[in-house]
Order: C-alpha cells, then structure tokens, then sequence
C-alpha cells in the first residue's frame, strides 16, 4: 500500500538533488533547473497532502497550479536576465557576475 | 505488490534518475534533456494522486514550455555553457553534506509523523472542483498571480530586448 510518506519521501529526495544542483552549478541557466526541480518537489506534497489529508476543497491543488504558474513566471524572468547578462559581460557563470562586488 | 505499487516506483525511480542526471551531466544540453522524463514523472505522480487537472497543466506549461525555454537560452548563450567551460564551482564537497543531512532530516520527520485518514471524500469531478476552488474561496490569490504574470511579462521583455 503506497501512503503519504512514500510520495513524501520522493519528494524529499528531489529537493535534495535539486538543492544540490543549486549549490554546485556555475551556469545560472543549471541553477534556474535546480530550482525547477524544489519547485516540483513542493508540488508533489501539495497533492500528496490534497489526497490524503483533505480532499474536499482540493486546496492543494489550487496550490500547486499557483506555485506552477509562479515558476512558468520565475523562469522567464531569470532567463530573460541570463540573456541580458551574456550579451554584455560575455558569460553566465555566477561566480563571474560579480559587477556589484565591492 | 500490486499495480499502484509497481506504478509509483517505476516512476519515482524515472523521478530521481531523470533529477539526478539534470545536476550531474557535464554537457547543459543533456541536462535540460533529462528534465523532460523528471516533470513527467511528477506528472505521472499526480496520476497516481487523482489530479488530472494538475497532471494537465505540468504537462502543457512544464514539459512543453518551461523546457523548451531552457533549451533554447541554453542555445543561444553557447559560448558560456559550452563542452570546454567548467560546470562545477569548489562547492561539492559542502553542498553534498548539506543536502545529505537536509535529506536525512526530512525522511527521518516523515517516517515518525502519523498519519491520519483523510477528512473527507475526493471530488468527483477534478477539474470542476479546481475552478470553483479557484473563483469561490481563492479568487484573490488567482487575481494576484495574473497581476504577477502580467508584470513578469513585461519585465522580461523590458530585460531582454536590445538597446537602442
């Protein structure tokens, strides 16, 4: 019988592959994939948490579509900067971004 | 083990390889690849968790669009993600502690929790039940988040079009 903490349980492993990612990537387009990837994971206890815990109003799910719709958002934003930031200063690494840097 | 079981494991382990080779391949261009089997494993696991409706919309706006919009700045940015440019920073060492632990956190909490029957039935129909979650009780949050499209649209394109 698969319950809550299975799917719970994958999802913890998801957001630890893509904290992981976050941590080690140089390349801003890599990090916006980890982040991708904790998004996800977020996603999948929403629904675990709208079957099992409270179905009735599916408010998980109204959730998850909001976090999707946030990530759609975030992705083109962080995308649209990491064209901006290639065409002038000729890279995307994020240790090499560092124009602010006192 | 019955189907549901064979199911939910065949695609969490499509879940964690697909993930997996997302933060490990040294060419971009894979990794943005193997983003494609993780989201629709999630989406075969919102199956599994009756939510059609939330199984649709990863599919249409993850597997569809978000993937082919890291696919193509992965592209067009080549010279800084191509094959001869270093992908890892000093980090690794760290980063896998930190993430170990962070794991070994969550499963140890998950596995203690008790967990309770749900406190009622599921909706029959899905995606009727989402709408008028959505226009009933959230509509406030659903007119903030097109506000926030609205405005991300615009930025984006503020951001990335050329000067002059």
């Amino acid at each position: 019988m698969i319950g809550p903490a299975h799917y719970l349980g994958v999802s913890a492993l998801l957001f630890g592959l893509g904290l992981y990612g976050v941590l080690t990537r140089r390349n801003a387009v890599a990090i916006l994939m980890g982040i991708e990837l904790m998004l996800n994971a977020a996603n999948i206890n929403f629904v675990a948490f709208t079957k099992f815990v409270d179905p009735t109003f599916v408010r998980g799910h109204v959730a998850a579509l909001i976090v999707i719709t946030l990530a759609a958002c975030e992705a083109v934003v962080g995308l649209a900067l990491v064209i901006n930031a290639y065409r002038h200063l000729e890279t995307v690494n994020v240790d090499q971004v560092n124009l602010m840097k006192g | 083990m019955n189907a549901e079981a064979l199911a939910f494991y065949a695609l969490a382990a499509m879940v964690l390889v697909g993930g997996f080779l997302v933060v490990q391949s040294r060419n971009l261009v894979h990794a943005a690849i193997s983003l494609v089997p993780t989201l629709l494993g999630v989406a075969g696991l919102y199956v599994l968790l009756n939510a059609e409706f939330v199984t649709a919309i990863q599919i249409l706006i993850y597997v569809g669009a978000i993937t082919v919009l890291i696919l193509f700045v992965i592209l067009l940015t080549e010279g800084a993600t191509g094959l001869r440019v270093r992908q890892r920073n000093e980090q690794v060492p760290l980063a896998l502690l930190v993430c170990g632990i962070l794991v070994v956190l969550f499963l140890v909490v998950l596995l203690r929790v008790p967990w309770g029957p749900p406190t009622g039935p599921m909706p029959a129909y899905n995606p009727g039940a989402v709408g008028r979650s959505f226009l009933m009780p959230y509509v406030l949050a659903f007119e903030v988040t097109s506000l926030v499209i609205l405005a991300s649209l615009v930025g984006a394109i503020v951001v990335a079009r050329r000067e002059g």
